[in-house]
């Protein structure tokens, strides 16, 4: 029983890791939070965008090289990385004026 | 309104240097025209029904769907100047010298005249889709009135066509002598550039590995923000920072263009020895 335990938690440890990995960022009132991510450099991340609202928006992002449509009401998944430490500004294309966010890699 | 113009017009740079620069490539070549006004009025269409389409695809592949389906797009765009430049450097010189003649055209091939109009298609479709959910999106959102938001929109479409009307012009004063190795030039660089951008997408949705990134950084030097940046995007896939895989699919697909191109060129010429010496000299 135990040893089946162990199996099981043993199996689950890769999932956590992934989990740790994936980033979460909410869109609303055309503002990002949180404003700041800090992610590990050196390594991939996936950054999982909820757009709360009822505009698209367009994640963008020169310094990390990533640009994405993110529809209203929506999820989208973004991979960003391996970076070296330092810090990536991204906004929000179609809401400049407001939506802007930054990731710090360290 | 300026806002939504910028927008737009941003969105727009790209698919009126593709059709600028194919319209030009493709002087002389009869029913090109038609071609050409199809495969916009397919792409407008399309965008429509791909803005509509954004959430569905954005939730296939774990919320990567966007970027496969960028990724495809852009692969059969490649595939089709690709195909379209072979075709071209075959038949330069006949173009060259026929277009000298005025009302002599040269009939390109059912599937010539098809990629011509799948490439554009494609081109105005990516745009175009993000055009119609950023302007959807506007309207939608309350803050801006109607009129603005297409009155904006129509000034950045306006500035956009403008900007491939100008590019064609100039393009079209490149004395004939030269004029299509530098159209031919302009397309290898530029399904370069769309290989490079497709490398990206695979990247971003984590089916290729960036290798190094980034190699280099000219943000500096010229930003990709800037209205040079975006042009020189455009044309030859200009990053300020790109990655290793984005460079090898670059110079991969710049390789296998001219190296198809030399191929079949060379092959005709043997063909046209073969049958000048076949023929009894009488």
């Amino acid at each position: 029983m135990t040893k089946r335990l162990l199996v099981l938690v043993l199996g689950l440890l890769p999932l956590l890791s992934m989990a740790a990995d994936e980033i979460k960022i909410t869109i609303k009132d055309h503002k990002f939070t949180p404003a700041e991510v800090r992610v590990p450099a050196g390594q991939k991340v996936k950054l999982v965008i909820e757009n709360q609202d009822a505009t698209p928006e367009e994640f963008e992002s020169h310094e990390l090289n990533r640009e994405k449509i993110i529809a209203p009401k929506s999820k989208a998944a973004i991979w960003i990385g391996p970076l070296k430490p330092g810090k990536y500004p991204f906004m929000g294309e179609f809401n400049q004026a407001t939506a802007k966010g930054v990731v710090i890699a360290e | 309104m300026f806002g939504p113009a910028l927008i737009i017009f941003r969105e727009t740079i790209e698919a009126a240097l593709v059709i600028s620069i194919v319209a030009a490539a493709t002087r002389g070549v009869s029913r090109r025209t038609l071609m050409i006004v199809l495969g916009v009025l397919l792409g407008v269409l399309g965008s429509g029904v791909l803005a509509g389409l954004t959430e569905t695809i954005a939730d296939l592949a774990e919320g990567s769907g966007q970027e496969l389906f960028n990724a495809a797009v852009l692969g059969i765009a490649v595939l089709m100047l690709s195909w379209h430049h072979v075709w071209m450097s075959s038949h330069g010189a006949e173009l060259a010298r026929d277009a000298k003649r005025v009302g002599v055209q040269v009939s390109e091939g059912a599937t010539g005249l098809s990629a011509i109009l799948i490439l554009i298609a494609l081109t105005v479709l990516r745009e175009g889709a993000e055009s119609v959910l950023f302007l959807h999106g506007m309207a939608s959102g309350g803050s801006t009135s109607l009129t603005e938001v297409l009155g904006g929109g129509a000034i950045g479409l306006a500035g956009g066509v403008a900007l491939g009307v100008l590019m064609y012009f100039g393009l079209m004063r490149i004395p004939l002598k030269w004029f299509f190795s530098v159209t031919g030039w302009l397309l290898v660089l530029l399904a370069a550039g769309l290989a490079g951008q497709m490398a990206r997408f695979l990247i971003q949705a984590d089916w290729l590995p960036s290798l190094i990134s980034p190699v280099w950084d000219t943000s500096f030097i010229l930003s990709a923000d800037s209205l040079a940046g975006r042009i020189l995007h455009a044309l030859v896939g200009y990053e300020p920072s790109p990655s290793a895989m984005q460079m090898l699919f670059y110079v991969v697909t710049l390789g296998l263009i001219l190296a198809a191109a030399s191929l079949v060129k060379r092959h005709q010429a043997s063909q046209k020895l073969m049958s000048a010496a076949s023929s009894p000299a009488s």
